[in-house]
């Protein structure tokens, strides 16, 4: 199979896109959508990237063409998955080099009407379910550059269905794996949690190797009906090779609840819009933010919580660590509209600075246009207090131990806030790593 | 044989200001110590500097306990020698959970060659011993899982400094007005703490500026500080006369010292 295998024409010209097309074998409302996405990227390719946006986040390296969607997946890559093996899951997706190699669903849910699998092919095969919100309610393609190459090129993906009331107790896992120099994953997370359903999905991203370099231009689209309620975990641990642009947004009928953990660990630059809409009275969002970048990682967030409807809460909190040359760029907002009272908005920041040269840009914003909300920001930008290394090395830990005991003490303040065991340790064992302790 | 921490004259400035002037002391395992003396006069700077903290600047003297030079030593490698200092202000440490620091401490302190990442003291074991411990100076067992420090009051960060004594056996131990700021209940609990603490294997140097942690924990050594010296050394009777009379009596008997400390005040 190797030595027939077939790359599609390198970079993202017209003639790559349409071999792309030729490669996909795609109904024809689909092709159409990829079409009107590509026209897109050609435009927002004409015009300049948002300077105020990529100010912080330099990209002058960045060469597009030096990466390809491959036509069939590396067979021989294996991945570390981090959560993969740890514990029981009532389903499991794992796609390399945005191609789908695995995709397992507990019968018992299946038979209740439950989709976990394949973008590719659930697309195709429950278009009704599906196309309603694909790329329509939560990254749609015009935004941007990246939503709209996104658009055109996207690969496969994680998709998650769970009908009206249904209930999936046990967590549910995807893994996305870049197994080669130069391959790029344009994988889609789409879930869709009807009215009154619970989820928890749990996604990760690995690279097979240490220093392949790799490209994912990915989106996430979470969509929760009334009284639905989503734990989403993304930990994002590619090599630090890997370029990394997404757009990921939530929606939140009436009282639904989202839970929204991130881990940003790897990439070389990384820079993520995240974006929840509250969108019916009562909705819900808590936003967990797990980030350590280290040598010369760029991480860059890009938060927006959208109180749109009356008694909307929304609960932000990042915590970062930053080591070496690395830098880390958080902007967040609070975006109230007016009819949206009764709001209860928060977001805050914390970032811990481990050396000289590290730097860290956190810059927190509210826009309210009701009169009646509660709203509260914060961001906080610090060194290791000596004190503390003084008081933990003068009960015997050495000084290397008591900056790593007070740096994971900094992250648990947010690993409390996330309810699933798995992902706490997942997330520690990911960070005692990070410190070299691991 | 019981081991000595000896100081020897002693000389330590901070930003270039002096504020130890050749301070000799002498503590042997088994012996209580007390250390009295006026604000500013140097008690808790010797505390720290014994400890290792870095701000201070060692102008000249030793520090060695049985004949290891305690000053080259940074403060881990102090405290797994053997030294303690319960910290007049102890330090929060959000998101560190009382069990897993102090299983960290015991571990290195137990096993003084253990490098980062080696064997923590099976979490079992420790478990136990911990809970024994709490229980016997009184502290709820539910502080094993809170952060350190953290919400506590004054009286529960001092009773952690005594848990953290109980469990680490130091051979030298330095309480820091470990008294201070606590009403008399939280005092006799800390005070029974350390007495059902000390014993032939452990030196006890308390700094304090009252008498009762000295009630429970009779000093054999009752040393008064003045302006970066030590001026007089006596008995408990030593502790009571100056609780009882203060250190106008000792001024008078040192002039020179009572003088500087005076141009000190003055200059500050």
């Amino acid at each position: 199979m190797t030595a027939t295998m077939t790359d599609i024409v390198t970079g993202f010209s017209r003639t790559a896109f349409e071999a792309f097309l030729e490669s996909r074998d795609e109904p024809g409302w689909i092709v159409d959508v990829r079409r009107k996405a590509y026209e897109q990227y050609q435009d927002h390719l004409a015009v300049p990237l948002d300077s105020e946006e990529w100010k912080r986040v330099e990209t002058r390296t960045f060469r597009p063409d030096q990466f390809h969607v491959r036509s069939e997946p590396s067979e021989a890559a294996t991945f570390g998955s981090l959560m993969q093996d740890r514990a029981e899951f009532s389903g499991i997706v794992t796609h390399v080099d945005g191609h789908t190699t695995r995709a397992t669903l507990d019968k018992q849910y299946a038979k209740q009407g439950v989709l976990f699998g394949d973008l590719r092919t659930l697309l195709v095969e429950h278009r009704e379910k599906l196309e309603p919100y694909f790329g329509k309610r939560g990254v749609q393609a015009r935004r941007d550059r990246f939503s709209s190459w996104h658009a055109a090129f996207w690969t496969g993906g994680t998709v998650l269905f769970v009908p009206k009331s249904v209930s999936i107790n046990e967590p549910l896992d995807s893994l996305i794996g870049l197994s080669s120099a130069g391959a790029a994953d344009f994988s889609h997370t789409l879930v869709i949690l009807e009215d009154g359903a619970s989820a928890t999905l749990l996604e990760e991203t690995a690279s097979a190797t240490a220093d392949a370099a790799g490209l994912h231009v990915g989106a996430v689209e979470l969509i929760l009906g009334k009284e639905a309620r989503l734990r989403y975990v993304q930990l994002q641990n590619w090599n630090d090779k890997t370029w990394h642009f997404a757009h990921q947004a939530g929606r939140v009928e009436s009282n639904g609840m989202l839970q929204w953990t991130v881990g940003g660990l790897g990439a070389k630059l990384a820079h993520i819009h995240q974006d929840v809409h509250l969108d019916g009275r009562g909705a819900e969002a808590e936003v967990n933010g797990v980030t350590f970048a280290t040598n010369r990682q760029v991480l860059s967030y890009y938060t927006q919580q959208w109180h749109n409807a009356p008694n909307t809460r929304s609960d932000l909190l990042y915590k970062d660590v930053i080591r070496d040359k690395a830098r880390v760029v958080w902007r967040g907002m609070i975006k109230v509209a007016p009819d949206a009272q009764k709001t209860d908005g928060y977001q805050r920041n914390d970032a811990l600075m481990l050396s000289d040269a590290c730097r860290v840009d956190a810059i927190p914003g509210l826009e309210i246009e009701a009169d009646d909300v509660r709203c509260t920001h914060g961001a906080t930008a610090g060194r290791v207090d000596r004190e503390q290394v003084f008081y933990c090395m003068a009960r015997g830990l050495s000084e290397f131990e008591a900056m790593h005991v007070i740096v994971q003490g900094f992250l648990q303040i947010v690993s409390d806030r996330i309810p699933v065991e798995l992902v706490r340790e997942t997330l520690n064992q990911a960070v005692e790593h990070k410190l070299g302790i691991g | 044989m019981s081991a000595i921490l000896k100081i020897s004259d002693l000389r330590v400035a901070v930003d270039g200001k002096p504020i130890l002037k050749g301070v000799n002391l002498e503590i042997r395992q088994g012996e209580i110590h007390a250390l009295m003396g006026p604000n500013g006069c140097g008690k808790s700077t010797l505390a720290y500097v014994v400890a290792g903290h870095p701000k201070y600047e060692i102008t000249g003297g030793a520090i060695e306990l049985d004949g290891v030079n305690v000053l080259e030593l940074d403060p881990c490698q102090r405290a797994r020698l053997g030294i303690f200092l319960a910290f007049q202000y102890p330090v929060t440490i959000p998101g560190v959970k009382v069990s897993d620091f102090l299983r960290h401490a015991v571990s290195n302190v137990r096993n003084p060659d253990r490098k980062e990442g080696e064997g923590l003291i099976p979490m079992k074991d420790f478990r136990k011993e911990l809970k024994d411990r709490m229980s016997e100076i009184d502290i709820d067992s539910e502080f094993a899982r809170r952060y350190l420090n953290d919400g506590f009051s004054g009286g529960e960060k001092k009773r952690m400094e005594i848990l953290q004594l109980s469990l680490l056996r130091p051979r030298f131990a330095i309480l820091d007005e470990t008294d201070s700021g606590l009403d008399s209940d939280a005092v006799r609990a800390v005070s029974e703490g350390i007495n059902k603490l000390h014993g032939p294997h452990m030196g006890v140097l308390i700094i304090t500026h009252h008498e009762r942690l000295l009630e429970f924990n009779k000093p054999s050594f009752t040393h008064v500080m003045l302006a970066g010296k030590i001026v007089e050394t006596g008995d408990a009777s030593l502790a009571h006369d100056l609780h009882a009379n203060g250190y106008a009596a000792v001024r008078e008997r040192h002039p020179t010292e009572a003088a500087e400390e005076q141009a000190v005040t003055v200059k500050e």
